[in-house]
């Protein structure tokens, strides 16, 4: 609870997490998590390997439900509506929170298929509006002019920064609200890395975004939120100058000088 | 160039932002009607390919149920006789499985006794001895060896193989143990080329590429750590492979060669040419016999009469249920396997 | 002798006998295409693909033979694979987690090594005995039968190899299960299905135990499936095991025109998953 009081007062908040459980099977792995994402803010979550934080992404868009034994008890407000109830349409939700992986995920089919794919789904649009989006969702995600030309080649045939790239443009292409960013450059090279961070730092203006990541460096470039957790729970959350330069807890303090972790 | 990328970009980020924010609030619900419907065809899909796993299930029940109705006349006539009966008279409606059982036996015996040293070896050899470059090679070229037809085998054998036996391997093995107390049985004479033993031959060659192939499989499972310590104490190839590879694959290698006795026991076309549907049991392995595949081959289409039918049928339900507890073994030890080097 | 040199020498003799198991074994493959070709070729001519099954001491071709073949087999693999298909993709998709498909994945191992002499006792039962006659569709379903369990196997097996990030990105789109399996699973395991059906094709093309008693056999041409069916391999049982030379010939020739056409199928499609695998 501590936690809490260090939120900045008057941000709107989009999502709201409060008292979330998180079960694999019998071993618990998220243990009353309590924290917001601010509307149109980063918010990141850092820890060592192992504390959870993935695990509280798979959360927000209900990931975990792909798989047996899995299971979240506690309340995930997304808009005032708590996303963990039975009832909720999971895929509608998913449309709604966007998630990039740690891997790029390219579908196997063509740059541009893979973006019109899910507008088609939703959508009923002519060829040159579609035209339109894809080009508007590549743009968006700063690959347009490096495939302008191969918008007909397979997504497997660019490169790993690039093919990462295709995926937030996929993802933005269907007008998602928030976005997850799971360890988005564990697997990419330190130019693409800064690509990508300039990138979601773009997309705050527009998405409520969440990033899990191992680089405390990026944490405090890219976020404006930071969430630290530890052993399945949340040690400190506050604003990302505020946690990085005087953290309320002695264990925050120690990861983030690299003591452990 | 970087830089100047980045100004772009940040000028198409801005153009765009405009056109989404004007989003319309009737998205979302036009949205969660166009799921409702994938919703169902989700449904259907789903229930779809559910009933196609279960069809898998209803084949084997269907194969179970209709051999048990077919040979319900055959089993009400001659009960548990029937096993042990060797007569075989369609004029006097008298049956019995003794002889097509002793000759399916004795021929998958005679297969597996070549046959698993023999594919344990070659296992042996694509894992360990061969030159990397020929491994892929090899490896195709006796899993090519699995894929030839039956009927190839059955031609092959009929036209080749038994008189080459009858004529150069036989009349030796009569004269080498004709003094020998169980083995001049066995090999008694006179050299028919056809027979249990020629058969038995034929099923070797045909399950050998089975008992290689996954006996390499399961080899390949084995942790290179493991072999390496080994090797790092000094020991040759093959008391790595006598004392660690083998010991360690025992179960797989074991299913390997029961998944290759189901092959040798249900097999018809390759025996049907070389076995001499002769329904007797002989005590030479050089005489004709007849296995309970090659029974039903030669004689399910000229079988007059109810009761030689159903007693066909009933050989074929033996040979299911030999065949199915023989595979489910098997399936069981490689379950085993596949398992420990998942998990 | 030293223990040294005697354990070396054991090694010498054990290592040596699995060069020469490797000898016999590629041994049977070279003997028996080397036959194969040396007698199908000298009967190989324009008749066999344009002439009919001849009665002993005529000369003839084996186009029934073969057209019935291509027929059921087309018909059985179009029965059958779908059918597999689907399977498989419950097994790897919605019920990956379920006990139906332990069971399924247990039956469908049992089935794929069962007897196929046996199917053709259950098409036998259950079709032929009741429509009272033997016909090419009851052999096609017969083939369709044995079609199933590798087609199973090999989707399911795909499908599993498709990685789960894949699965997720699709998930998190908002896909329903459904729509990530044709559109993107499908796809991303195209080649691995394909070699699958390929090898079912390769299967069921040389099969006679299951042909004997669902679509017998027939000397003419014939296009209906509702009367006895020729086949090669069916055609080259009968022919071998007869004592007229020229059907022997015919039983050669067919022999090495079924063996070469089920090698090359079962090559393209190791060539086809290795393709796969490699990128």
């Amino acid at each position: 609870m501590t936690a809490m009081s260090v939120v900045g007062a008057g941000a709107p908040v989009k999502v709201c997490v409060r008292g979330l459980d998180f079960f694999y099977g019998d071993s618990q792995a998220l243990k009353a998590i309590s924290l917001p994402l601010h509307t149109n803010k980063a918010t990141a979550i850092i820890g060592p390997s192992g504390c959870g934080k993935s695990t509280l992404l798979r959360v927000l868009n209900r990931m975990y439900d792909l798989y047996p034994k899995q299971r979240a008890a506690g309340e995930v407000m997304l808009d005032g509506e708590n996303i963990l109830s039975p009832d909720v349409d999971v895929n509608l939700l998913r449309s709604r929170v966007g998630m990039v992986f740690q891997k790029p995920t390219p579908f196997p089919m063509s740059v541009y298929d893979n973006i019109a794919f899910g507008i088609k789904l939703y959508e009923k649009v002519s060829k040159s509006e579609l035209d339109g989006r894809v080009e508007q969702a590549l743009r968006g995600a700063a690959l347009w002019d490096e495939v302008r030309d191969k918008l007909h080649a397979s997504g497997l045939s660019l490169s790993g920064g690039q093919q990462q790239r295709l995926c937030i443009a996929r993802t933005v292409a269907i007008h998602p609200e928030v976005i997850l960013f799971d360890e988005p450059c564990s697997s990419l090279d330190p130019i693409s890395t800064s690509k990508i961070e300039e990138l979601i730092d773009e997309l705050c203006e527009r998405y409520t975004i969440a990033i899990v990541t191992h680089n405390m460096q990026q944490a405090a470039r890219v976020s404006d939120f930071t969430a630290f957790m530890y052993l399945g729970e949340l040690v400190e959350f506050g604003g990302t100058d505020h946690v990085f330069t005087s953290p309320t807890q002695k264990k925050t303090q120690d990861y983030i000088t690299g003591r452990f972790g | 160039m970087a830089s100047g990328l980045d100004d772009h970009r940040k000028g198409a980020v801005v153009s765009d932002m405009v056109s989404d924010a004007a989003r319309p609030p009737v998205a979302e619900i036009e949205r969660s009607r166009i799921l409702a419907r994938f919703a169902v065809f989700d449904f259907c899909f789903r229930n779809l390919t559910r009933a196609a796993a279960i069809a898998v299930l209803v084949i084997l029940g269907g194969v179970i149920l209709s051999l048990v109705y077919g040979s319900l006349p055959a089993i009400r006539a001659y009960g548990f006789g029937f096993l042990t009966s060797q007569a075989w008279n369609p004029v006097t409606d008298n049956f019995g499985a003794a002889a097509p059982v002793y000759g399916t036996v004795m021929t998958s015996a005679i297969a597996m006794l070549v046959a698993v040293p023999v594919g344990i070896g070659i296992a042996i050899f694509l894992t360990e001895l061969c030159p990397y470059p020929l491994r892929r090679p090899i490896g195709a070229a006796i899993e090519l060896l699995a894929g030839i037809p039956s009927i190839i085998y059955g031609i092959w054998g009929l036209f080749v193989l038994a008189p080459f036996l009858q004529q150069h391997v036989e009349p030796i093995l009569i004269a080498a143990c004709g003094d020998i107390p169980v083995l001049s049985t066995l090999f008694a004479g006179p050299p028919y080329g056809i027979g249990v033993l020629t058969a038995g031959s034929i099923l070797a060659i045909m399950v050998l590429p089975f008992i290689a192939s996954i006996s390499r499989d399961v080899f390949e499972t084995v942790p290179p750590m493991l072999k390496e310590a080994a090797f790092g104490i000094g020991c040759t190839t093959w008391e790595v492979m006598r004392n660690v590879v083998i010991p360690h694959t025992r179960v797989g290698v074991l299913g390997g060669v029961m998944l290759g006795l189901g092959r040798a026991l249900g097999e018809t076309m390759a025996v049907t040419f070389v076995i001499g549907n002769a329904h007797k049991i002989a005590g030479s392995l050089l005489a004709p016999g007849t296995t309970i595949s090659a029974t039903i081959a030669n004689e399910f289409t000229e079988a007059v009469g109810d009761l030689y039918t159903s007693a066909l049928i009933e050989l074929g339900l033996i040979l299911f249920l030999i065949t199915f507890i023989v595979l489910a073994c098997a399936r069981f030890m490689l379950m085993r396997v596949e398992r420990r080097s998942g998990g | 002798m030293s223990p040294y040199a005697a354990r070396r020498r054991r090694n010498a003799i054990a290592t040596g006998l699995c060069w020469v198991a490797t000898a016999f074994g590629l041994g049977w493959l070279v003997l028996i295409l080397a036959v194969l070709v040396w007698e199908g070729v000298r009967g190989l001519s324009f008749d066999v693909f344009t002439q009919m099954t001849p009665p002993p001491g005529s000369n003839g071709g084996l186009l029934n033979a073969i057209a019935g073949s291509l027929a059921m087999t087309i018909l059985g693999v179009a029965i059958g694979a779908p059918l597999g298909m689907l399977a498989g993709t419950y097994m790897a998709e919605y019920g990956r987690y379920s006990k139906l498909t332990l069971i399924v994945r247990f039956i469908n191992d049992i089935l794929l090594s069962a007897p196929s002499i046996v199917v053709g006792l259950f098409i036998y039962t259950v079709f032929v005995a009741r429509m009272g006659h033997f016909s090419g569709i009851s052999g096609a379903v017969a083939l369709a039968v044995l079609v199933v369990p590798v087609v199973v196997r090999t989707t399911e097996d795909m499908l599993l190899l498709v990685p789960g990030p894949l699965r997720e990105a699709a998930a998190a789109l908002g896909l329903p299960r459904s729509h990530m399996i044709l559109r993107v699973g499908y796809r991303a395991a195209k080649a691995g299905i394909i070699t699958g059906v390929l090898l079912a094709v390769a299967r069921v093309l040389g099969e006679t135990a299951p042909l004997l008693f669902t679509a017998l056999n027939n000397q003419f041409w014939s296009a209906n499936l509702d009367a006895p069916m020729a086949s090669l391999p069916v055609v080259i049982f009968q022919f071998a095991l007869s004592p007229y030379k020229d059907w022997r010939q015919l039983a050669w020739t067919g022999a090495l025109l079924i063996t070469f056409t089920v090698l090359a199928l079962s090559i393209t499609a190791r060539a086809l998953s290795r393709l796969r695998t490699s990128k």
